[in-house]
């Protein structure tokens, strides 16, 4: 058949799908339907996966994380007041650096419950007390000034870089380079700021803090002001918690090897703790279970998106079936006036095809609005990329013509005789 | 012109068509012979079950013979497949029905030119055609209407153009005034006279005599077989 004839077919195709309107548009629902959901269910996994994906990078993929675990209550006593004594020690970070494989730098980060104020501003952010390479090693970005130096670490220095929702907190009309902060009862000078960063499950502040951000000081500053001790009042009662460092944090030289460090570091810890206090984080691992998460949820999704689709398919059949029993006499005339089967087939088929690339394609078009919808509304990350509207589209066409084979050779199989003779 | 000398167009030697129903076997047509020639004008006349409906079937290729043979402008239709029949109905045949058969969602010029649609090789003119025709038959203002919003009468015009537009060796009408008024029925049938007169083959299948006379000649049909051959009231023109 020749491109005219079969843009007349189409032309005609849908000038009889025009006569029921109605019927044709509730026939296209199942299609559109299934395709919107398709587009937008997509997009919303690509968006989750892709965040969760991004925070678990920003912890470094070549990073093996230890971090001190307040270990259950029943194995310190309940008394009004106490000192619980946990965690990582500086031992466990002379073993990192003294004998970890593959290891090429190390991190120590302590962290202390301090406020921090800057005139009648107050605030209770994360002080992490940690080493210069902390910025490198977790990947973080300078956001202004500069970052806590050797130098500082040799001078114990009373500097500090602050998050950047601290710094628009305390500082929010000016720069906060060069201003002194008041952490617990010392004043430090504000040397830099660093970009925040997407809060991960973990690191979420403990309960009834009001942490907002961080702020960072050199470490051997931390240990001189504030000491291994820490009080946290607590409901009426007074905990003391000693915890020589919150994290130790080990880059590996390559990919392959943090399996086997994370390995050597769950072996080492096991061997010098008596309670586990600790907890080993291997964001790699992370990385891989949350890939697997996606591939499950895509097939899922896609079983789902199957189900739906096929059942508009069946839909389209349905009426196609009904459409052809009720032209029955028509395509007695067609035939009688010289249609082959194939012109039948195709004039069915035609119309099976624009009845489901018509809902394809606007559920394309409200697939492509549901996920703006839900940016907006519920403020969650959405990613359309840019093959689902193209497959949904395929697949839509695809329907068409597999729903639509079945009617077509009904119709085009009847007995012209039989046709004509049809009331 | 009219008489037993036109070019052979359609030739039916010794047709049987026999339909199974359940048990029973049903001779439709039984050992039917005739031979329709160019430029003639037939009513096939018979009481309903004499075989005339089969007849017509079997001579517009829709349906085929159980046994014997038929050729149709020297094509012998018994072994074609489906889509040469479809061929050859759409280059030389012509059909007019009881109840018109327009297709609804179509407009008037559309299905007039619809047999044009399904010929391997559409002609260039064949729009054109369509409009001369649609002209001619009275159509001219309703080019762009559907069928529903025409008369009974304006509906049968349309599908005469329709039956026309191929320019068929020979046209098959099937009651074709059975809906009609009798006003309109005479208008359709004055309108076969005059294409009968322009030289084409019309075969018209009817069982109300008065319609029957019309033509130039009849063919009783009984129980499968021809009963007679009389001469109609107009004898050619």
């Amino acid at each position: 058949m020749k491109s005219g004839a079969l843009l007349r077919t189409v032309r005609l195709g849908v000038s009889s799908l025009l006569l029921h309107k109605l019927r044709s548009l509730l026939t296209t629902l199942g299609v559109l339907f299934g395709v919107s959901s398709v587009i937008a269910m997509l997009a919303i996994g690509e968006g989750a996966s892709a965040e969760a994906q991004e925070q678990i990078r920003q912890l470094g993929s070549q990073n093996v994380i230890l971090r001190s675990v307040k270990p259950p209550d029943d194995l310190v006593s309940s008394q009004q007041s106490r000192i619980s004594s946990y965690g990582l020690t500086e031992g466990d970070l002379e073993r990192v650096r003294g004998t970890f494989p593959w290891v090429r730098r190390v991190v120590p980060v302590r962290q202390l419950q301090q406020e921090v104020r800057f005139e009648e501003r107050v605030l209770s952010p994360r002080v992490l007390a940690t080493v210069p390479s902390y910025l490198d090693v977790t990947g973080r970005v300078l956001f202004e000034g500069r970052f806590l130096s050797e130098q500082d670490e040799r001078e114990t220095a009373n500097v500090c870089v602050l998050g950047y929702e601290v710094a628009r907190h305390l500082f929010p009309l000016r720069s906060p380079i060069g201003q002194r902060v008041k952490i617990g009862s010392d004043y430090f000078t504000v040397v830099g700021t660093i970009v925040p960063r997407v809060p991960l499950g973990s690191d979420a502040p403990a309960p009834g803090s009001e942490v907002t951000g961080e702020v960072l000081i050199p470490l051997s500053t931390g240990w001189r002001w504030f000491g291994k001790l820490q009080v946290k009042i607590r409901s009426g009662s007074r905990d003391m918690e000693e915890v020589a460092l919150h994290e130790i944090i080990a880059e590996v030289d390559r990919p392959e090897h943090v399996e086997a460090a994370a390995a050597a570091a769950r072996e080492m810890l096991t061997r010098s703790h008596k309670k586990r206090d600790y907890e080993v984080v291997v964001p790699l691992e992370l990385l891989l279970r949350a890939q697997e998460t996606k591939r499950i949820f895509n097939i899922v999704l896609g079983s789902i998106a199957g189900i739906s689709l096929l059942v508009g398919g069946i839909g389209i059949m349905n009426v196609m079936l009904a459409t052809v029993t009720e032209r029955t006499r028509e395509i007695g005339i067609r035939r009688a006036l010289g249609a082959k089967r194939r012109h039948i087939v195709v004039q069915f088929l035609v119309e099976t095809v624009v009845l489901s690339v018509g809902g394809g394609l606007v559920g394309i078009l409200l697939g492509l609005a549901i996920p703006l919808a839900v940016e907006h509304w519920a403020e969650m990350r959405t990613i359309v990329t840019p093959t689902a509207p193209m497959l949904a589209f395929g697949i839509s066409a695809g329907i068409g013509v597999l729903f639509g084979l079945y009617p077509a050779w009904r119709a085009a199989n009847m007995d012209p005789v039989e046709a004509l003779r049809h009331e | 012109m009219p008489g037993g000398n036109g070019a052979p167009v359609a030739e039916l030697r010794d047709v049987t068509r026999v339909y199974h129903m359940g048990a029973a076997e049903v001779r439709a047509l039984d050992g039917f012979s005739f031979t329709f020639r160019q430029g003639e004008y037939w009513s096939i006349m018979g009481t309903s079950g004499s075989g005339k409906s089969t007849l017509l079937n079997i001579l517009g290729c829709i349906d085929r013979p159980s046994s014997g043979s038929y050729e149709l402008c020297g094509h012998e239709i018994g072994e074609l497949a489906d889509d040469e029949l479809s061929e050859l109905r759409c280059r030389y045949l012509g059909f007019i029905f009881q109840s018109f058969n327009l297709i609804p969602q179509l407009t008037v010029l559309e299905n007039i030119m619809l047999p044009l649609f399904y010929q391997d090789e559409p002609p260039a003119e064949g729009r054109e055609r369509a409009e001369t025709l649609a002209a001619r038959l009275g159509l001219g203002e309703r080019l762009r209407h559907r069928p529903m919003e025409l008369s009974g009468g304006q509906q049968q015009r349309v599908a005469i153009a329709r039956s026309l537009v191929n320019d068929p060796a020979m046209i098959l009408a099937d009651e074709a005034t059975g809906n009609l008024d009798s006003k309109t029925a005479e208008e359709i049938l004055d309108l076969l006279d005059e294409l009968h007169g322009e030289g084409k083959t019309i075969l018209f299948v009817t069982h109300e005599a008065i319609v029957g006379r019309r033509a130039q000649r009849i063919l009783r049909l009984a129980d499968g077989r021809i009963a007679g051959v009389e001469e109609g009231m107009k004898d050619g023109r």
